[in-house]
């Protein structure tokens, strides 16, 4: 099978690797790091402009909306309310109806306040957004998020920004089975490996920031992730071998000496 | 000179003052602030940003100016 991309609300993307733009050095860095990562969508948060320097530098100014899709998020928000309210403000500067949606239940964890979720998905729906909705890697609550009209389904591997890698393989392979909407991992990516691993499991794509912003070297870090998402998902569209108990020589005993 | 009858505003949590009458795209236009790269709310009130210059500013009113920072 020969992979031709994934479809998110009807629209095609090449890359299945989306990457997060904070915590970078610079704006400039970021640039570089999403262009070496070849990403396609990059998500992007909603915050006061600074009135007191009016000649600060602005993450439009770097990345420009019209050659790569901002996919405005919720963070830091903990209510429908907030989420709402954020997301109607981001589809207010630019148009934006494409949106990740993450409402978390705790300062410390970040895992996800999943009835608020559940909540913000159904409102911000009716209200013609497309919602990607970051989640737990529960199967239940991500059927309950798909038939809320969720567009991607994108749960947790691990706590936001831990690096820690997937800690519920079971659990993923279960949503993949289950669901036809795109699946993407959204937290607790560390190393290219974790990537590859996602990719192999089946998910669509991959949703990674501090792995990239905040390895030694970012830009390099964002081209092995890219490597990481492609070697992965051919890996999982070329059909792995059965894993065996036992060794399966490579080379033929017939003509042995 | 003094202008007398400065009235009190906020703006992103910091306090403003402005003549009577002055218009939201008055404020935009002082504070420099690029109209395609952000979104105003007033009084939790998301405002149509073609529609700044009809809109005058009273006592009291809270503006929120957002725009798109890095995040993941």
């Amino acid at each position: 099978m020969i992979d031709k991309g994934f479809k998110i609300a009807n629209k095609i993307f090449k890359s299945r690797l989306i990457v997060g733009t904070g915590k970078y050095k610079s704006f400039s860095e970021c640039a570089k790091a999403i262009k070496t990562s070849g990403a396609d969508i990059v998500t992007v948060a909603v915050r006061r402009v600074n009135i007191s320097n009016k000649n600060k530098a602005r993450l439009m100014d770097y990345i420009d909306p019209k050659k790569i899709t901002y996919l405005p998020n919720t963070a830091g928000c903990f209510t429908a309310e907030d989420a709402i309210r954020t997301l109607r403000l981001a589809r207010e500067i630019g148009g934006w109806k494409l949106v990740k949606l993450e409402v978390l239940g705790d300062k410390r964890n970040l895992f996800p306040e999943m009835i608020e979720t559940l909540r913000s998905t159904e409102l911000l729906t009716k209200e013609g957004f497309k919602v990607m909705v970051y989640c737990n890697d529960d199967p239940l609550m991500a059927k309950r998020l798909e038939n809320a009209g969720a567009v991607a389904i994108m749960p947790l591997a691990a706590p936001i920004g831990s690096g820690l890698g997937i800690q519920n393989k079971v659990n993923i392979k279960i949503i993949r089975k289950q669901t036809k909407l795109p699946l993407i991992i959204d937290a607790g990516i560390g190393q290219a490996s974790d990537a590859s691993i996602a990719m192999e499991l089946g998910c669509d794509g991959v949703l990674i920031n501090t792995a990239i912003a905040k390895a030694k070297n970012p830009i390099q870090m964002a081209e092995a992730m890219k490597l990481a998402v492609i070697s992965g998902r051919k890996s999982y569209l070329s059909g792995r071998i059965n894993p065996n108990l036992f060794g399966s020589a490579s080379t033929t005993n017939k003509g042995i000496i | 000179m003094k202008i007398k009858n400065k009235i009190k505003i906020t703006v992103n949590g910091k306090q403003m003052q402005i003549i009577p009458k002055f218009t939201l795209k008055s404020l935009i236009t002082k504070l420099k602030m690029p109209l395609n790269k952000i979104a105003i709310e007033l009084n939790k009130k998301i405002i149509d940003k073609n529609r700044i210059s009809k809109i005058r500013l009273k006592k009291g009113d809270k503006i929120e100016i957002v725009h798109f920072i890095g995040g993941g």
